[in-house]
């Protein structure tokens, strides 16, 4: 690529536009050069979907829990861009056990031990998640 | 500024031992191109596409080769002892490199922060209000960070896990090899793409992808296969790759050793490799194009695909042709 071709594309989507990246491009003479590049429409492209796509599946958890068919461990897993095999090693359980703690029946019988560890992986208190309201959960 | 974290991390430690080395120096002697596809190590349900060496490995390789000492740790799940490590270190003045996971380092923009942990940085001090001061060598200025965010981070779970990594030098010898470390590396890197007898690393991997994406429009949902498609993408492109999957830092690698070594036939190979670069950014633009469109049209999912393995014949020949050059 060379130094002039280097896309300068801003990109207006959660602070990206904050921060510049350095590219590698080569110069008139042909030898290579360091560039400092907003970006490239390409690469927002990419990142602005899996954000959407986070997005989505965060409310569609939350739809499920409204539904009764998912606890509110599920909406923040999910807001943490956690997924199961993520989520059980910070509880140190196995998946299937975080699997059922996902379900409102296993929830319920979750000890506070327990409880407080996955407030802990989610950097919150136990109170957030049991008096958690799907109507007023932060989105992506 | 650099355009890859742990290649950056290398040259900035350096840097504190009087050692200056530009970043795509730092990249070749470390032996840092590669390729890696691993279907079945499912990230968030998107399979793992990697362009680089598998994390540490850049900074192992370079210390190696130049005789420098270093420690390397790794603390498993014991927080406590992982932060003590550091405050150690810090308290005698040395900057300490850390794998980190980047969800949790609150000073980048919040575009970056998924849970993504193979980025390294370096924390060379903490502040009067008791936080870490951290240069990270993908971004301008210097940043710090409050101790139980650094924490999380050290500690994040998922693949890779740094399980609180950290590394440092311990001893610079007086004369530094520089030409001996640059064949090292070349060397290295070439057994490293080349070797790999099975399709999930080196060259093979290429083709193993463009084997997969082929098919993504029959075995996947419209919604899975362009997050697939994107997720590539972004490892090609959106992680401080220097443009073109690291194959521009590459090539700015080849142009330098031309010169160090005084072989000018590596300035052509720096040349080639600036090509399938620019065949990598093709790669990406058409395949954003696929994620816009949102439709699975079998008939661009197969251009991709013939994209990816002329790419992977481009690189294999690459190398081999590397491999005849008298260094």
């Amino acid at each position: 690529m060379k130094a002039n071709e280097v896309p300068q594309d801003k990109g207006n989507y959660k602070n990206r536009d904050q921060s510049r990246k350095v590219v590698y491009a080569t110069n008139e003479a042909g030898d290579y050069t360091t560039v400092n590049s907003e970006g490239w429409e390409v690469e927002h492209l990419a990142t602005m979907q899996a954000w959407n796509e986070a997005a989505i599946e965060l409310e569609e958890v939350l739809e499920e829990i409204r539904k009764g068919l998912l606890s509110p461990l599920a909406y923040f897993m999910k807001k943490n861009l956690m997924d199961i095999a993520i989520l059980s090693r910070h509880v140190g359980k196995w998946q299937w056990q975080v699997k059922r703690h996902l379900k409102p029946k296993g929830f319920n019988n979750l000890s506070a031990a327990m409880l407080q560890k996955y407030a802990d992986a989610f950097n919150i208190s136990p109170e957030a998640i049991k008096h958690f309201d799907p109507a007023t959960a932060e989105k992506h | 500024m650099h355009a890859h974290c742990e290649s950056g991390v290398t040259t900035n430690l350096l840097k504190h031992y009087g050692i200056h080395m530009t970043e795509p120096l730092a990249f070749g002697i470390g032996a840092g191109l590669f390729f890696t596809h691993i279907p079945f190590v499912k990230v968030n349900g998107v399979p793992g596409t990697s362009y680089r060496s598998y994390p540490g490995t850049i900074f192992k390789t370079l210390m190696k080769s130049l005789n420098i000492q270093y420690e390397m740790q790794q603390f498993g799940n014991n927080q406590e002892k992982g932060q003590k490590a550091l405050d150690d270190l810090l308290d005698r003045g040395i900057p300490v490199g850390l794998l980190s996971g980047i969800f949790y380092l609150t000073y980048m923009p919040e575009a970056y922060r998924f849970q993504f942990n193979a980025h390294n940085l370096i924390a060379y001090g903490k502040n009067e209000a008791g936080n870490y001061l951290i240069s990270d060598p993908t971004l301008e200025g210097l940043h710090e960070i409050a101790p139980a965010d650094l924490q999380k981070s050290r500690f994040a779970k998922g693949f890779p896990e740094p399980k609180g990594k950290l590394y440092y030098i311990t001893n610079v010898p007086q004369q530094l090899d520089m030409e001996a470390a640059i064949r090292k590396g070349i060397k290295k890197n070439i057994w490293l793409y080349t070797s790999p007898p099975i399709g999930l690393f080196g060259n093979k991997a290429i083709h193993t992808l463009a084997n997969r994406l082929e098919h993504y429009p029959d075995k996947l949902t419209d919604r899975q296969a362009v997050l697939y498609v994107g997720n590539i993408i972004r490892m090609q492109e959106e992680i401080g790759t220097g443009g073109g999957g690291f194959r521009f830092l590459y090539a700015a690698f080849l142009q330098e050793a031309a010169q160090i070594l005084g072989k000018p036939e590596l300035k052509e190979f720096s040349q080639r490799m600036t090509a399938i670069g620019d065949a990598w950014r093709n790669f990406a633009y058409s395949a954003a194009r696929i994620c816009k469109a949102r439709t699975s049209d079998l008939v661009s999912y197969k251009d991709l695909s013939k994209m990816l393995h002329e790419i992977g014949h481009q690189e294999k020949a690459f190398f081999m042709d590397l491999k005849k050059v008298n260094l």
